[in-house]
């Protein structure tokens, strides 16, 4: 048996053992199938991508089962496995093995385990099977699949109706984004006559300048069909106008965000992008609009990060902007360093949220930071984790030595640099001034947090806490200090004891730290180097003379990512440590601009007023003026009125109808027969 | 398998079953009514097992001269199989869901339900015009007593609607039944279906077998009675109506209008578009505002069903296999769905959605249950609702970028108004105490459901054995249509073929 099949289908199968078992099997039991299936399964996924490394592998497809064959439009169940498929089964399993493990603890409380656990089986192994994807229609299945579990996972805590309302938000605008996808791969059965990638691929350069026809417009063939599935893209990846879901899916529990929402589903837009580099490569056009979004995307998520007080919020617009960062890339034709970015990012993002997960676990749920402060000594492994994060993607690093972000990001902004085209150079700025954001809402994040005084008492979640633990009588703690309520203790912690996470959160932590701290200097060799053509063994459109400028880019250009990072570090401590109500006087000062960054530049308010009270109001408006005022009044209803009015028939209509119907029919069916036999 | 006459024992199992029932106390009537109905399951799955694929086009045929050219002829291919099977599977599941709502006159209500099964039998196995005819409009008959005897509050409106609408439907389909047989001097549907008809003359039979069609699939803006009868008709009612019924009028234009009338159909083309993106868009809305399960679920259908009339015009394999598809995994799912909201109503005995909320807490699985068909019904790959549903569009593509884009944007709409359905009821804080106390499934509910969500993972993981039956089937109606396919919007033009290498270059150049 090929390890393939173990390492996708072991998930699905503790998947299904968890979630039908559901309480009848027990919590431990869940956890143990499915964390174990996982480990498995990465340990697996490692085995396999190994020799991509030292050069020894061979990409190979194995066929699983017969899915459907229409005329010439046949898929099959199949799973690929080439280099790019290798580095997203290391980031998949990888990070959500560590994120099984992690919610032993983060979800100790919850008496819903075996429910959680299976969903998040669940989800790998719908992202397992969209990255093994060797037709788009099986690519769609892993992609619809990942949709679903996340609108499980978000909605998971389900008594809450924000997370219902953030549910149904993310699959819904998903939804938008999908209607492109179909259609793109409509487009490309029509034009290719096949939906397998490997002959869509081989058969991109005989479309070269052809036009097709699309909704009365006529424009160039590759163009049309990257467009649309382009839109896919932006949907799962949450590029500007299609990311309103993502911060709304931050209602799910922290292990989620930090596996599904930032690590791995969210960039599947970028894999599907690289997976099919040749088709973009081919739409000069379709690459400046990637670009352009991509850009405005890294630049417009990172303005918001910087205003916002959840301490997930901050990390999910980062996400957003980090995602931007990816897209540009693509845009210019960096598809490696857009794929070593989406690796690096997934563990130093993933690390950033199980840090964020066990500051809020410790807070006991409270997420707003300004109700945090001074807890570097309180959960130092968590400080610690989270400073390395920090140092990851805000790319600290010199001369060739530095965290993981330094290595992936300063590829991609140099690669916008020396693209040599104008949009190349807006998203180059975009991605500076991104730059200088990401390292002040980073910085300010870890600030907030881990510095200053406790800001505790304000909390309602930690009075809570406090209130319980007297209340309860049980706290072992003692405190010598009875009084409770406000904060009595007059030192902002109202007398709460935040503690460091279990073992089984701070080893993902410790684990993910390594990620973030050498992903960048262990695999640049790979991803991005001169001759990256043979690791990716022409998975990947390759740009050599890209790669060759990117190395001879020079003086301020280079430096400037460094540059950026070390103003946005200064601001941010000069903000939050030295001078604490600097922050509130520039938010007085640019008021409107501030109130249009922290309302998320009014997209939600935009949407809403639009598209879901727009689509009530046809509703009602279709169903009761069309329908009922139209349709029924002079249809049926009319015609019950004419008779009535007509005749004294209207009594029989209303009783004996039945019967005059069947009347009806057997006289016509003796008429016919009559007719029939006289003719 | 030869020369027995398993068909005409299908007929003739329920309608005995029927008249038996007649005459028997609640209980028994059940007993009999599940037994018949397992009876003609089983001797579906024989005429399944022993149909041969790619044999024949028309197999277990039996045909009786009656008088005048009038035969008592049966036969069926693989596109009328995969219906029947349909409806024997459906059936076994209706009288399950009528064991205990049903409490008054339970003879008659069994034996109404027999008898729609015997017709349904008989409308998609019947060769001839007119016997095909005498089923298509009988069928109804049940149908109109069950929901006006079994049903709601406001049960006369809805069946006196129902009935309105049907009546103009088929008094025209009759007059041109005879035209035709008049004309072809036949009344063999295998032989019609081959038969050239004048182009001019196809445009009226077109336009009147339409009439009937429309309303029975139902098309919008001829669909009115379909949400009247679904809420007033009781549980199994729905499931048989939305299951099996709604597939006569697809069944009508891929057996009668299609084959038999190549050019009209390619002329009306953009009609049936239009109407169908006119469906997808407006009633997907009007699901969305409504406070009734059942009326939600009702327009849903109308939707699907609209995407089933794209594909069958769009006149290429994708677009007729793909609406085959999603009429079989209609049949299950909103069959399923309307049972789901069965299993409720009987418990709190109100469909109103906002009297619900938090039942993932009290009924776990039937939540579990509720999603896996809610997913179906909103096409996510791997369940039955999304094959189909890709195939057609996909079909409709190559006809019509505008109507694939508009019909596709299904996909957001459904995923709409269905969420928004299952988060109030099965999501949210358990406001009702009532709807709070709700027991979750029992074994007879389970096993409903069970059989059900399997059929729609069958479909949606190995659709291969569906789609085996009625290949050949279709590649006779394709190629029958062929010479009228109208062509597609796409026209792509030739490509200025490069080698590879030489085209990343020409990119980079740019830089």
């Amino acid at each position: 048996m090929h390890p393939i099949l173990i390492i996708v289908f072991l998930p699905l199968l503790a998947a299904i053992i968890t979630g039908l078992g559901n309480k009848d099997l027990g919590a431990m039991p869940a956890k143990l199938i499915t964390t174990l299936g996982l480990f498995v399964s990465a340990a697996l996924s490692w085995s396999v991508f190994i020799p991509y490394l030292t050069g020894s592998a061979t990409p190979e497809v194995v066929p699983v089962l017969k899915w459907v064959a229409s005329g010439s439009f046949a898929f099959d169940w199949a799973l690929r496995v080439d280099t790019l498929t290798a580095v997203m089964l290391v980031v998949v399993t990888s990070v959500s093995s560590l994120v099984h493990l992690y919610s032993w603890g983060y979800m100790d409380d919850e008496p819903d385990k075996p429910r959680f656990f299976a969903y998040l089986s669940l989800f790998t192994f719908m992202m397992l099977m969209l990255v093994t994807a060797d037709n788009l229609v099986q690519m769609f299945f892993g992609w619809e699949g990942v949709g679903l579990a996340s609108y499980l996972l978000i909605g998971f805590y389900l008594r809450k109706p924000s997370a219902g309302a953030a549910a149904i938000k993310a699959f819904v605008v998903n939804r938008v984004g999908d209607l492109g996808f179909m259609l793109g791969i409509f487009a490309t059965y029509l034009v290719f006559g096949t939906v397998s990638i490997p002959a869509i691929l081989d058969a991109v350069p005989g479309v070269a300048g052809s036009t097709i026809g699309f909704l009365g417009l006529r424009a160039d063939t590759m163009t049309v069909i990257t467009l649309l599935l382009f839109v896919g893209a932006m949907g799962k990846s949450a590029q500007l106008g299609l990311h309103t879901w993502l911060p709304d899916a931050m209602e799910g529990p922290t292990p989620v965000s930090a596996l599904i929402h930032a690590a791995t589903m969210v960039t599947a837009g970028v894999f599907m992008c690289c997976r099919l580099s040749p088709m973009f490569a081919a739409s000069e056009t379709t690459m400046t609009v990637i670009t352009f979004i991509g850009a405005a995307t890294c630049f417009f998520a990172a303005t918001v990060g910087c205003t916002q007080w959840d301490i997930k919020r901050v990390i999910a617009y980062s996400t957003c902007s980090q995602l931007g960062y990816m897209f540009f890339a693509i845009g210019v034709g960096a598809f490696g360093s857009a794929m070593f970015h989406l690796f690096t990012h997934a563990f130093f993002k993933a690390l950033l949220f199980l840090c964020a997960g066990s500051v809020i676990h410790a807070m006991h749920h409270e997420q707003d930071m300004r109700f945090y402060g001074n807890l570097r000594k309180k959960i130092p492994v968590t400080f610690v984790a989270m400073t390395l994060g920090t140092l990851a993607i805000t790319g600290v690093g010199l001369f060739g030595f530095g965290f993981a972000g330094y290595f992936s990001k300063d590829s991609i902004i140099e690669a916008a640099y020396m693209s040599g085209t104008k949009m190349g150079l807006f998203a180059y700025w975009m991605g500076i001034a991104a730059a200088l954001m990401t390292s002040f809402y980073s910085w300010r994040l870890v600030f907030l947090t881990f510095f200053g005084k406790p800001r505790w008492a304000g909390s309602e979640h930690i009075q809570h806490a406090v209130h319980d633990a007297h209340g309860h009588g049980d706290h072992g703690h003692g405190h010598d200090d009875h009084a409770h309520g406000h904060d009595d203790h007059g030192d902002g912690t109202a007398g709460y004891h935040p503690h460091e996470s279990p073992l089984v959160m701070t080893i993902p932590l410790i684990v993910l730290s390594v990620g973030a701290v050498l992903a960048g200097a262990v695999f640049q060799h790979y991803f991005v180097s001169e001759g990256e053509g043979a690791f990716w063994m022409n998975g990947l459109v390759f740009h050599e003379h890209l790669i060759h400028a990117m190395h001879s880019i020079s003086g301020v250009a280079k430096y400037m990512p460094f540059i950026v990072m070390l103003i946005g570090l200064v601001i941010a401590w000069y903000g939050y440590i030295k001078n604490t109500s600097f922050p509130a006087k520039v938010v007085e000062q640019i008021g409107p601009v501030y109130t249009f960054v922290y309302r998320k530049w009014m997209f939600d308010e935009l949407y809403n007023v639009l598209f879901v009270k727009g689509a009530f109001k046809f509703g009602k408006l279709f169903w009761k003026v069309l329908d009922i005022g139209i349709i029924d009044r002079f249809g049926p209803d009319g015609a019950a009125w004419v008779v009535s009015k007509g005749s004294t028939y209207a009594q029989k209509v209303q009783t004996g109808y039945l019967y005059s119907y069947a009347l009806v029919m057997l006289l016509g069916l003796v008429g016919a027969i009559s007719w029939v036999i006289a003719g | 398998m030869s020369g027995f006459p398993i068909l005409s024992l299908m007929l003739l199992v329920p309608l005995a079953a029927a008249l038996v029932c007649l005459f028997l106390e609640a209980k028994a009537a059940r007993w009999l009514a599940l037994a018949a109905t397992l009876v003609d399951l089983a001797l579906g799955v024989v005429l399944w097992l022993n149909f041969d694929v790619g044999g024949a086009q028309w197999q277990f045929q039996e045909s009786h001269a009656l008088f005048a050219g009038f035969k008592y002829a049966l036969g069926i291919d693989g596109i009328a199989l995969l219906l029947i099977m349909l409806s024997v599977f459906l059936m076994p599941i209706c009288i399950g869901a009528s064991w205990k709502s049903v409490e008054k006159r339970v003879g008659e209500y069994m034996a109404a339900f027999l008898l729609v099964e015997t017709l349904m039998i008989g409308v998609f196995a019947a060769q001839d015009l007119f016997l095909f005819y005498i089923f298509f409009e009988a069928g109804l008959i049940p149908m109109y007593l069950i929901i006006g005897i079994w049903g709601g509050a406001d049960r006369i409106y809805a069946s006196y609607k129902f009935f309105l609408y049907t009546l103009l439907g088929s008094v025209l389909m009759l007059i041109a039944m005879m035209w035709m047989v008049n004309t072809a001097g036949t009344t063999d549907i295998p032989t019609l279906m081959v038969y050239d008809f004048p182009a001019q003359a196809q445009t009226w039979l077109w336009l009147a077998f339409f009439a009937s069609f429309a309303v029975k699939m139902p098309m919008w803006p001829v669909h009115t009675w379909l949400p009247a009868a679904h809420v007033q008709a009781p549980t199994a009612g729905s499931v048989i109506l939305a299951g099996v019924l709604l597939k006569m009028g697809g069944y009508g234009f891929i057996r009668f209008s299609l084959p038999m009338f190549p050019e009209a159909s390619a002329y009306f083309a953009p009609l049936i578009w239009g109407l169908s993106m006119a469906a997808v868009v407006i009633t997907s809305l009007i699901a969305l505002v409504q406070d009734d399960m059942k009326k939600l679920i009702a327009y849903s259908s109308v939707a699907h069903m609209a995407i089933v009339t794209v594909g069958l015009f769009a006149f290429n394999t994708q677009g007729l296999e793909g609406s085959m598809l999603v009429m079989l995994s209609h049949g299950l799912v909103s069959g399923a769905l309307f049972l789901c909201v069965g299993i409720i109503y009987e418990r709190l005995h109100t469909r109103e959605i906002s009297r619900y909320g938090g039942l993932a807490i009290n009924m776990p699985r039937y939540s579990l249950f509720f999603l896996l068909f809610t997913m179906a019904s909103i096409g996510l790959p791997g369940t039955s609702g999304f094959v189909g549903e890709f195939l057609s569009l996909a079909g409709i593509y190559q006809a019509s970028s505008w109507a694939a884009f508009i019909c596709t944007t299904g996909i957001i709409l459904g995923a709409a108004y269905m969420l928004y359905l299952y988060r109030r009821v099965v999501f949210g804080p358990q406001n009702n105490a009532d709807a709070a106390a709700m027991p979750d499934l029992d074994a007879r509910e389970i096993l409903m459901v069970l059989v059900l969500g399997l059929s729609v993972l069958w479909m949606g993981v190995y659709p291969e054995s569906f789609m085996a039956p009625m290949r050949s089937d279709i590649a006779a109606l394709e190629a029958r249509i062929a010479r009228a396919a109208p062509e597609g919007d796409a026209k792509v033009t030739a490509g200025h073929a490069k080698p590879a290498h030489e085209d990343v270059s020409a990119h980079e150049g740019a830089h």
